[in-house]
């Protein structure tokens, strides 16, 4: 009732909003790539649904959280910048590390290790599915 | 009320409380801590078809069910932040016990789908896939843990009346731990 001098609005039905908010996100991530490969629209193939689903919504998620809980809205702008400036070291770690895990060949390199485990393991897979669906080759990937 | 403060927790020349500033900075270190361990799960796991098929045996309902915990939990670190912010502090100190069992429930969660892999025989060293999700879940399981610890002896300050701005500080800490599990969630869990 009795309004303190605040300078912002967040009253607790506010956050409880906001928690209501993010469980629908919840249901719709958990529902959504178990719907995805019946929704298959134009270009949108159902990986690319799950995609988005996964992260499109925790990204969504994430914000809600930082702006209305830990009211980075409100807070000094420089705390986002900071933040943000770590999430750039993690692109950045990304960008100069991902392409040599992600591939495993290159044009003076070979990691035989890797694809030797690769191999190995969806031959493994390949042979526990055939045994237990008797012929449907399933080796996933 | 006491005049051994130290200066650093009540000086400000940043705009912020320095307590606040240091959870700041505590979390962008975490930033780079769980965004290397996360990106490179996901470098891996593009370089690793037959992950996929190891990923398909991770629970989804165990997982949505701990997702269902920490944001619920972190309503109740904030509405603690709320009361705190109009002095209530035995009311603060309520929802921050609340965000506790929160975190208790988690953790027993865990618990318990742990086990229940283990017994399976996806350990730690089963494969690349496993290792990481153990290391990743485990170190979030650490900070939960962590917080919780730290949230109980902020709870029996809260409920005396004292330090009631830390009861925003533990919450900012907490949100973050949420929002890590925000993504830990869908990478582990979500995307087979």
């Amino acid at each position: 009732m009795a309004e303190h001098t605040e300078d912002h609005d967040h009253g607790q039905a506010h956050y409880v909003k906001i928690w209501a908010v993010l469980l629908v996100l919840l249901v719709i991530s958990i529902l959504g790539p178990i719907l995805a490969p019946h929704i298959e629209i134009g270009f949108m193939k159902a990986w690319m649904w799950t995609i988005l689903f996964a992260f499109g919504i925790a990204v969504v998620k994430a914000y809600l959280v930082a702006a209305n809980f830990m009211h980075l809205n409100i807070e000094k702008r420089y705390i986002s910048y900071m933040l943000a400036t770590m999430l750039m070291f993690m692109l950045l770690f990304f960008a100069g590390v991902a392409p040599d895990v992600m591939r495993h060949k290159g044009q003076n390199w070979e990691n035989v290790a890797a694809e030797a485990e690769i191999e190995r393991a969806l031959k493994a897979q390949g042979e526990a599915a055939h045994g237990e669906h008797g012929g449907e080759h399933e080796a996933g990937h | 009320m006491s005049m051994t403060k130290p200066i650093a927790t009540t000086r400000s020349a940043t705009g912020i409380p320095t307590g606040k500033l240091a959870v700041w900075w505590v979390i962008g270190s975490e930033i780079v801590i769980f965004g290397g361990l996360l990106a490179s799960y996901i470098m891996h796991r593009i370089g690793h078809p037959e992950w996929a098929e190891y990923a398909s045996h991770t629970n989804t309902w165990f997982g949505g069910a701990n997702t269902f915990v920490l944001l619920t939990s972190s309503l109740f670190a904030v509405l603690a932040h709320y009361a705190a912010e109009h002095g209530d502090g035995k009311k603060a100190a309520k929802w921050l016990l609340a965000t506790c069992a929160g975190g208790a429930t988690f953790a027993s969660i865990k618990a318990v789908e742990w086990s229940i892999e283990i017994s399976h025989g996806y350990t730690i060293t089963a494969n690349g896939f496993w290792s990481f999700y153990y290391t990743a879940a485990g170190i979030h399981a650490l900070h939960v843990i962590a917080g919780c610890i730290i949230m109980l002896i902020i709870a029996r300050q809260a409920w005396k009346g004292e330090e009631l701005h830390r009861v925003e500080l533990i919450g900012i800490y907490w949100h973050f731990v949420d929002i890590v599990w925000i993504f830990l969630f869908p990478l582990l869990y979500i995307a087979k």
